[in-house]
Parts: C-alpha cells; sequence; structure tokens
C-alpha cells in the first residue's frame, strides 16, 4: 500500500476564508497532520490569535479558544496550568506575536510553559490590510511605509526566534518555511517535534513558519514564494536554534 | 496498484501553486469558472502523473487528494 493523500481528519470541511495562494492553509493541514499522527484530537485545545487565522477555530475540529490581541500565550499559559493533561497550543500571526504580544511570548517562553506556540512570520499585518509589522524587511513597500520601511526611524526587523532562543530556560525554538514541497515536509518534522516535546512534558516550543502574503505584497501567489526565497530567507535563516537538550544562548544549528 | 487523483474544483481557489510545483506539468488552470468565481486548477495530462504528492504538499485549500485505487473514492459530504 502505497502513501495517499487525503484531507487529514482534524481540518474541518469547511472552505477556508483566506486569499488564493496563502500558506496559512498549508500550516493549518501540517498542524491538523501531525495531531492526526500522534492521535491527540480529543485532548488538543489551540488557541487563534487576532490575525488573519483569527478564524482559525472553524478550520480545526477539535476545541478551540479564541484570545485577545497578542494574548494567546497568556490564554494558552492558563489553559496549560488548569489542565496540564491537555495540548496547548497558539497559532500566531506576528503582527500578534512579535508586536503587541512581544511582553506574552517572551515571558511565556521563560516561565517555561508547557505548550507549543506555531508563529506565522509574513513580514506585513495581513488581516488589518497590510501595514508594517516589525518583521517587515528594510525597504519593503506596505500602505504605513509606503516609500519602503526606513530602518533609521523603525529599527531592524526583529528576529523572534534568535531572541527568544536567548532565553536561558531550557525550549525548542526552530524556524521553517512552506515556499516549497521539500520545505513543507521539513516544517512538519518540527511542528511534529514541537509537539512531542509537549507530550512529554519537557519544554515550551515555538516553530517560527516564514510565510507569504500576496495580496498584501502585491505580488502573484507564485511570486510571493520567489519573494520569500530571495528576500526573507537570507534576513531570516531556517534551522533549530535551540533545543531542551542544548545549553541556552545562541547555538543556532 | 491505482491511484486516483481529485481535485475539489469548489474548494479550488486557483492559486497556481500546485501547476507551479508540479515536476511533471500535469496541471494548468481551468477557462471555467467555479462557484466562487476561481479559475480551478486540473489534470490537464493525466497521463503524465506520477502521484507524487507536490501539489497536495503546497495545496493551501487541501482540495487535491490521491487515495489509492482499492479505496472507494470518498465524496464531498
Amino acid at each position: 500500500m502505497g502513501k495517499t493523500f487525503t484531507r487529514p481528519v482534524a481540518l474541518s470541511e469547511k472552505d477556508t476564508h483566506y486569499c488564493p495562494g496563502c500558506t496559512h492553509g498549508i500550516v493549518h493541514r501540517l498542524v491538523a497532520e501531525v495531531i492526526d499522527e500522534l492521535g491527540i484530537r480529543g485532548k488538543t485545545i489551540g488557541v487563534a490569535p487576532v490575525g488573519c487565522a483569527v478564524l482559525a477555530y472553524n478550520y480545526f475540529s477539535f476545541d478551540f479558544m479564541e484570545a485577545a490581541h497578542g494574548r494567546a500565550p497568556a490564554v494558552a499559559t492558563g489553559i496549560k496550568r488548569v489542565r496540564p493533561d491537555l495540548m496547548v497550543f497558539t497559532y500566531q500571526g506576528d503582527g500578534d506575536l512579535a508586536s503587541i504580544g512581544t511582553a506574552e511570548i517572551i515571558h511565556a517562553a521563560n516561565r517555561g510553559e508547557k505548550i507549543t506556540t506555531i508563529f506565522i512570520n509574513n513580514a506585513v499585518y495581513g488581516m488589518t490590510g497590510g501595514q508594517m509589522a516589525p518583521t517587515t524587511m528594510p525597504g519593503q513597500k506596505t500602505t504605513t511605509t509606503p516609500f519602503g520601511r526606513d530602518v533609521e526611524q523603525t529599527g531592524m526587523p526583529m528576529k523572534m526566534a534568535e531572541l527568544l532562543s536567548a532565553l536561558m530556560t531550557p525550549a525548542y525554538i526552530t524556524r521553517q518555511t512552506v515556499i516549497s514541497p521539500k520545505y513543507v515536509i521539513k516544517a512538519k518534522k518540527a511542528i511534529k517535534k514541537a509537539f512531542e516535546y509537549q507530550c512529554e512534558g519537557r519544554c515550551f516550543s515555538l516553530v517560527e513558519v516564514i510565510s507569504t502574503c500576496p495580496t498584501n505584497w502585491g505580488m502573484t501567489p507564485v511570486e510571493a514564494l520567489s519573494w520569500a526565497e530571495t528576500t526573507l530567507l537570507p534576513y531570516y535563516p531556517l534551522g533549530e536554534f535551540k533545543t531542551p537538550d542544548s545549553q541556552g544562548g545562541n547555538d543556532a544549528a | 496498484m491505482s491511484y486516483i487523483f481529485a481535485i475539489d474544483c469548489e474548494r479550488c481557489k486557483g492559486c497556481g501553486l500546485c501547476v507551479n510545483f508540479c515536476p511533471k506539468n500535469v496541471l494548468e488552470i481551468s477557462d471555467e469558472l467555479n462557484k466562487k468565481g476561481y479559475y480551478p486548477a486540473f489534470q490537464a495530462r493525466p497521463g503524465d502523473c506520477i502521484y507524487c504528492g507536490s501539489c497536495y504538499m503546497m495545496c493551501p485549500d487541501v482540495a487535491i487528494s490521491i487515495t489509492s485505487g482499492n479505496i472507494k473514492r470518498k465524496l464531498k459530504k
């Protein structure tokens, strides 16, 4: 019996509201596949962010909780502390996690909460109409930086995975992408590893996924993938930045 | 051993990622609109398909499925 490819059970039958070519759908599928493979659908609670994935609870067939903007790690902390037997993950975008929710994610990681965070980094605020995010590239045009991001005024893009991996608390921090099939397979392995660390009750885990936003970047979906490869990947290197077995600090792999 | 390839054309948003990543150039974008108003992808050259699953990997809407031939094809609910 060869390998077949069908819709995972943990993904509901509802059509997504995402724009054509948005890689949110791919990451949703990966999360659902991992949950199916680990057989944890009945004891998983996801926490949805504010952002394009605000309606993520419609697309998964397990329990979901909606958090205020940026506060998903705080809500997940509460759920996990009350019910340590459940699997809790947050699904956040870059406007949510890297901007308004920076305090929550840093302190959740520093406390070593046994939760998993899926961090979608597409270098722009998607839902609100393409404003500059902390992760926007220098010179990138957005609706609030019509002449390109000026690093003199707004600083350089934030590298959240590196920033969080500098904390001394053990954690699993990795950066992946979904811009081609080979990276999708790697990203799925990373998400699975993150969930397994939580299953074992070992550490906080964060999987940053470099994604695309064809609509707000003003590109076709295929152009957006190549722009992500040529512009985002050199600045946001892929790899495992921290595993619970490594000793703090930035020992990027 | 045979496989059944299917695209749910009502789920497809016509982004073209599957067309771009098909190693055998099997897929194309249709000329006909679906109910949502998108031009869905379809298998223009099904004989060339090697069922590698690259299109499934990249489909953001999980509109593509590849099932083995001896399983009854899953009907849309």
